[in-house]
C-alpha cells in the first residue's frame, strides 16, 4: 500500500477519545460510583514471611458500618502443588497474592479485606482483625534466597533434588560454545546487577464490583484486559464467566503492570457477602508495596569476538526475582539477549528466583532490558578491545532475513539492518561531544512481540457511520490507529469513524493490551470485518441496480458499476447505501475473530549523549535518539509517543529508579518522592526516527512497536556515561553516589 | 464528627459542601462536588494529577484541605474550556498527540495554563521547570513541552 494513495493511514488525526481526556471526562478506575456503594481495604502484613495461624475477624465485623470481610478461605482453594495456567498468570499464585493462605511472603501482602460504608471504618475494622503469625527468618535479594541456609519459600519447590528458591531454569543453546570461545580473539567477561523498577503508571489499581442477589456480575476497573479481569476473578471466586461483565474504565498507564488483578476477585467477594456494590482503590504506597514491580536481576555475560569483529561465541547467565511467587521474566532476559545477532556458537540461561518480596509484573519488554544490558555493555568493550566503533560492530553481526534465532525462530524479512544504517547516518550520530565529561553510548534491543486472540465487530450506523469496536483497552492512543484503518479501507472520512473498546458481554474474546499486539492484532481483525462490510455494500448495491454483485467495485467510499454495466448507474455512497438498508436485507456489520500470528520481533537502537557533574556525581542526559523499525506508522505521532515513553522509562531505569530495602525487609521508599521517576526538567527532547520497513505478515504492515523502545535503554546510558568517564559500570542506578564513589576509587588506583 | 460547611467559588460557580475536617479537596472535589477531572496519583503531592487552581495559584488539591477553600475561588480542569470552546492548550495537546493514557492530563493542562499566565513567553527550560511536579510515565514529556511552546506562541500571535 503506497503512502501516496494513503488519506488516512500515516496521518496524524485527532483521537477519538481525546476531548473527553482533555477536559476530564474520561471516566478512569476510581472515577465510577454505583448506588449503594460501600468501600473496601486491605489488611496486610507487616512481616516479610510469617506462617499465618489464625485470623479474627470478628472484632472487625462488630464494628458499625462493617458490612462484609473477607480472607483467603472465601476463595476458590487451588493446592500448591497442582498448576493452574491462565495465560501468563498460574492461579495457584494469583489466589495466594490475592490474599494469603498458608503464609505471608513479604510485608505488604494482603491478609484480608474489609467492607464498609466509610473507607475511614473499613480502614480503623483492618485495625481490628487479629492475626497470629509465626514470624520466620525472610530473603529479600537474591544471593540471600540462594544462600545454602536461606529461608524457602515453597518447601515443595525443588532445584537439584532439594528445596531451593530456585523455581525454574531454561536454557537457550545453539552450536558448540566451548569451540566457540576457543576461536574467538577476544573474550570479554562481566557481571551486572539491576535493580527492581517500578511499571509506574500514574494511576493507582481501582475497581468497583457490583454482585448482583442473582449473582449476575458487574466489574468496572483499570486494567490490560478485560476478558483477563473476567477470568480470573471467575477461577478465583467460582463465579462462572458468563455471569460476570467486566467493563474496562479509561486506563491510566499499565506499561505490563495491568495484566494482572489484585483488587477486583476481592471486591467481587467482599460484594457477593454485603449484598453491595464494593470499590477499592490503592493507595500510591500500596501500589509500590504490592504491585509489580519488573524484576532485579544479577547475570555475568560472556562474549567472544574476531578481531575484524566477527562474534563468535555469547555465553550469558541471568538470574531474576521472581517476588514471592514462581513467574520472572527469564524468557526476556536469556531469550532476547542475543537474538538480535548472528552468532553462531550461543548458551543463554535464566534462573526464576523467588524471595521476600512482590511478586513482579509484567514490564514493557518484561526481562529484555535486563540481558540486553548486560550484552550491550560488553559489546560496547568489545569494540573498544578492537577498535572498531560500536554501531558498526553491531552492523557486522545482525540477525537478517533467514536467522536463526537462537530461541528458535527463523527470521522473515526486518529492518535491523536499516534501523542501524540509520542511527549511523544520523544527525546525532555524526554530531560531535563538545564537553570533557560527555560521553555517548550506542545499544540495540529486541523484543518478541505477540499476535494472539482478538475480535471486532464494524456496523455501518443507519445515517451511514462507522462505529468500531474491539476488545483492548485502549492504553496509548490505539483508537486513533484503529479510526485510521478503518476510515482507510471503508473510503469514509476519520471524523465519521468512532472507535469503541466493548466489554466482555458486547465484544469477542479479545487477549490482553500486552506484548505490543494491540494494533498489530486489532488491525487485523478490523481489516477482515472493514472487508466484509465492503462485501456487503457491493451486494446492497446491486441489489439496487439489479446486478450481480461481482459487476461491482467499492471505491473510495462509494459503489461503482463495472464490466459491462459500468457508467450505467450513479454511484452509490455508504451512506446512500446505508439509508436503503432495511429494504435491501437489513443492518450493516461484520465482524471478525482471529488469533492472530506472524507479529515478528521489534528492532531499536539507540544513541544516548550524557555529560557527568564529577562532583556531584549526576548524569545530565544532552541527547537522546531512539530508532526503530516500526513497520508501518499508521498514526506517526502516537508511534512516536511510544518509542519517547520508552527512552525516558529507560533512562529512569539507568539513572535513578530501584527499590530500596530497610533492613526489616520492608520497602523504604514507597512513594514518588522517594522513588524518582523522570519528571520533565530531567530530560532533554527527545528524537525518534521511524524505520517502516512493512511486515510482510501484515495487511498494512503493522510490526509491534510499544515494548522494542524500552529495551536499549539502561545499556545505551550506561555505556554513556562509562564513555564519558572513561570507567566503566555494570550496577545499576548510576546514583550520584555509585558515580561518585567509581571516580573516587579510580583517582585513588591511578595515584597509587 | 461533625462537618464543615464551605462556601467557594469553582469555576466561576458559588458552591456550597459539606466536608469532614480532615478531608482534602481533592477527596472533596472527587467525592461530593462529583469532579473527577482531578486525579489522585499519590496524594502526597509528588505527581501533580489533582493540580487545581485556588485564587489562580497552582496547588495540589491532595495537600489542601476541603475546608480551605472557603471563600475562595477555585478552579479545575472541567472549567478549563468554554462551552463547547476548548483551551488553546487543549486543542494543542489534541493535534499534537500531548497525551497518551491521559491520566496525567488534566493536571499538565492546568499547570500549564497557571503557567502561560504567569509567563506568556516560556523558554523550554522554564516550561521544564514549571512542569516539574507533573508526573508523566507515557510521553516522556517531549510532545507535552513542545505543545505548551506552541501554545503560547499561538496565544502571543493572537494576543498581538
Amino acid at each position: 500500500m503506497s503512502d501516496q494513495n494513503n488519506k488516512w493511514i500515516g496521518k496524524r488525526t485527532i483521537r477519538p477519545d481525546g476531548v473527553d481526556k482533555v477536559t476530564g471526562r474520561a471516566a478512569y478506575a476510581a472515577d465510577n460510583s454505583m448506588p449503594g456503594m460501600i468501600w473496601a481495604k486491605v489488611l496486610r502484613s507487616p512481616h516479610p514471611h510469617a506462617i499465618i495461624r489464625g485470623i479474627d475477624t470478628s472484632k472487625a465485623e462488630a464494628l458499625p458500618g462493617v458490612k462484609a470481610v473477607a480472607t483467603a478461605k472465601d476463595f476458590v482453594d487451588f493446592p500448591i502443588d497442582k498448576p493452574v495456567p491462565l495465560g501468563i498468570q498460574d492461579m495457584r499464585w494469583m489466589s495466594r497474592n490475592m490474599l494469603a493462605r498458608e503464609k505471608a511472603l513479604f510485608h505488604g501482602h494482603p491478609i484480608a479485606a474489609v467492607a464498609a460504608t466509610s473507607q475511614d471504618i473499613a480502614a480503623e475494622a483492618c485495625k481490628l482483625i487479629e492475626v497470629d503469625y509465626e514470624v520466620l527468618p525472610w530473603a529479600v535479594e537474591i544471593d540471600d534466597a540462594l544462600k545454602p541456609d536461606a529461608p524457602i519459600l515453597f518447601d515443595a519447590n525443588q532445584f537439584d533434588g532439594k528445596p531451593s528458591n530456585i523455581a525454574g531454569k531454561l536454557e537457550h543453546k545453539k552450536g558448540d560454545i566451548d569451540a566457540g570461545f576457543a576461536e574467538a580473539e577476544v573474550v570479554i567477561e562481566r557481571s551486572f546487577t539491576t535493580r527492581p523498577v517500578h511499571q509506574g503508571y500514574i494511576e493507582p489499581h481501582a475497581c468497583t464490583v457490583s454482585v448482583g442477589a442473582d449473582g449476575s456480575t458487574t466489574v468496572w476497573s483499570s486494567s490490560q484486559g478485560q476478558f483477563m479481569v473476567r477470568a480470573m476473578t471467575s477461577f478465583l471466586t467460582g463465579i462462572p464467566q458468563s455471569s460476570i461483565r467486566a467493563i474496562p474504565a479509561e486506563i491510566g498507564g499499565g506499561f505490563g503492570g495491568k495484566t494482572i488483578c489484585y483488587l477486583e476477585p476481592v471486591a467481587a467477594v467482599l460484594s457477593r457477602k454485603s449484598g453491595r456494590p464494593v470499590k477499592m482503590v490503592m493507595s500510591r504506597e500500596e501500589v509500590m508495596r504490592a504491585t509489580g514491580p519488573t524484576s532485579g536481576s544479577k547475570s555475568t555475560v560472556k562474549i567472544g569476538a574476531k578481531k575484524d569483529g566477527t562474534i563468535v561465541a555469547g555465553q550469558g547467565v541471568f538470574y531474576l526475582q521472581a517476588g514471592c511467587f514462581p513467574g520472572s521474566p527469564i524468557r526476556g532476559a536469556a531469550g532476547c539477549s542475543f537474538t538480535p545477532y548472528t552468532i553462531p556458537n550461543v548458551l543463554s540461561t535464566g534462573y526464576d528466583v523467588v524471595s521476600n518480596r512482590s511478586k513482579v509484573a509484567a514490564y514493557r519488554a518484561p526481562g529484555a532490558p535486563i540481558g540486553a544490558y548486560a550484552v550491550e555493555c560488553v559489546l560496547d568493550e568489545i569494540a573498544q578491545a578492537i577498535g572498531m566503533d560500536p554501531l558498526e560492530l553491531r552492523l557486522k553481526n545482525i540477525a537478517r532475513e533467514g536467522t536463526k534465532a537462537v530461541h528458535g525462530p527463523t527470521f522473515p524479512r526486518i529492518g535491523f539492518a536499516e534501523t542501524i544504517e540509520a542511527a549511523i547516518k544520523s544527525d546525532h550520530y555524526k554530531s560531535k561531544l563538545t564537553g570533557k565529561f560527555q560521553g555517548r553510548g550506542v545499544a540495540n534491543g529486541w523484543w518478541f512481540n505477540a499476535g494472539g486472540e482478538s475480535s471486532a465487530q464494524v456496523n455501518i450506523t443507519e445515517d451511514g457511520n462507522v462505529v468500531v469496536t474491539t476488545g483492548h483497552p485502549d492504553i496509548g492512543g490505539s483508537r486513533a490507529s484503529i479510526a485510521n484503518i478503518a476510515a482507510e479501507l471503508l473510503g469514509v472520512d476519520y471524523n465519521r469513524v468512532s472507535v469503541l473498546i466493548g466489554d466482555t458481554a458486547t465484544i469477542g474474546y479479545s487477549n490482553l493490551t500486552g506484548g505490543s499486539r494491540v494494533l498489530f492484532a486489532s488491525a487485523m481483525v478490523v481489516t477482515e470485518s472493514a472487508e466484509k462490510v465492503i462485501e456487503q455494500l457491493k451486494q446492497r448495491a446491486a441489489k439496487l441496480w439489479g446486478i450481480d454483485a461481482s459487476a461491482v467495485v467499492w471505491d473510495n467510499g462509494e459503489a461503482r458499476p463495472s464490466g459491462q454495466h459500468t457508467g450505467n448507474f450513479p454511484t452509490l455512497t455508504l451512506a446512500e447505501i446505508a439509508a436503503k438498508a432495511t429494504e435491501t436485507g437489513g443492518p450493516i456489520g461484520a465482524g471478525s475473530q482471529q488469533n492472530t500470528t506472524g507479529a515478528e520481533g521489534g528492532f531499536a537502537t539507540h544513541i544516548c549523549d550524557v555529560e557527568v557533574d564529577v562532583e556531584l556525581g549526576t548524569v545530565t542526559v544532552l541527547r537522546y535518539t531512539c530508532i526503530e523499525d516500526v513497520g508501518k506508522a499508521i498514526h506517526p505521532s502516537y508511534v512516536e509517543g511510544q518509542l519517547q515513553g520508552g527512552i525516558a522509562q529507560g533512562i529512569g531505569w539507568a539513572l535513578n529508579e530501584e527499590y530500596v530495602y530497610d533492613k526489616k525487609g520492608r520497602v523504604d521508599n514507597p512513594s514518588f518522592l522517594d522513588y524518582r521517576m523522570p519528571v520533565c526538567s530531567d530530560l532533554p527532547m527527545l528524537e525518534t526516527i521511524m524505520v517502516e520497513v512493512p511486515n510482510p505478515k501484515h495487511p498494512q504492515g503493522v510490526r509491534g512497536v510499544g515494548e522494542a523502545p524500552l529495551v536499549p535503554g539502561p545499556a545505551a546510558v550506561c555505556n554513556a556515561v562509562s564513555n564519558a568517564l572513561g570507567i566503566r559500570f555494570f550496577d545499576l542506578p548510576l546514583s550520584p553516589m555509585r558515580i561518585v564513589a567509581a571516580i573516587d576509587a579510580n583517582m585513588k588506583q591511578a595515584a597509587e | 464528627m461533625a462537618k464543615i460547611h464551605v462556601t467557594t467559588t469553582i469555576n466561576g460557580d458559588s458552591t456550597e459542601f459539606l466536608c469532614d475536617p480532615a478531608e482534602s479537596m481533592l477527596d472533596a472535589l472527587r467525592g461530593p462536588l462529583a469532579l473527577t477531572g482531578a486525579k489522585e496519583g499519590c496524594g502526597t503531592g509528588d505527581c501533580g494529577a489533582c493540580s487545581i487552581t485556588l485564587d489562580g495559584r497552582l496547588v495540589c488539591s491532595c495537600l489542601m484541605l476541603a475546608a480551605e477553600a472557603e471563600g475562595h475561588e477555585i478552579t479545575t480542569i472541567e472549567g478549563m474550556a468554554q462551552g463547547d470552546h476548548l483551551h488553546p492548550l487543549q486543542q494543542k495537546f489534541l493535534e499534537m498527540a500531548a497525551l497518551q493514557c491521559g491520566i496525567c492530563t488534566p493536571g499538565v493542562l492546568v499547570a500549564a495554563k497557571s503557567l502561560l499566565e504567569h509567563n506568556p513567553d516560556p523558554s523550554e527550560t522554564e516550561v521544564r521547570y514549571w512542569l516539574a511536579g507533573n508526573l508523566c510515565r507515557c510521553t516522556g514529556y517531549d510532545k507535552i513541552v513542545r505543545a505548551v511552546m506552541e501554545t503560547a506562541a499561538d496565544m502571543r500571535e493572537a494576543a498581538r
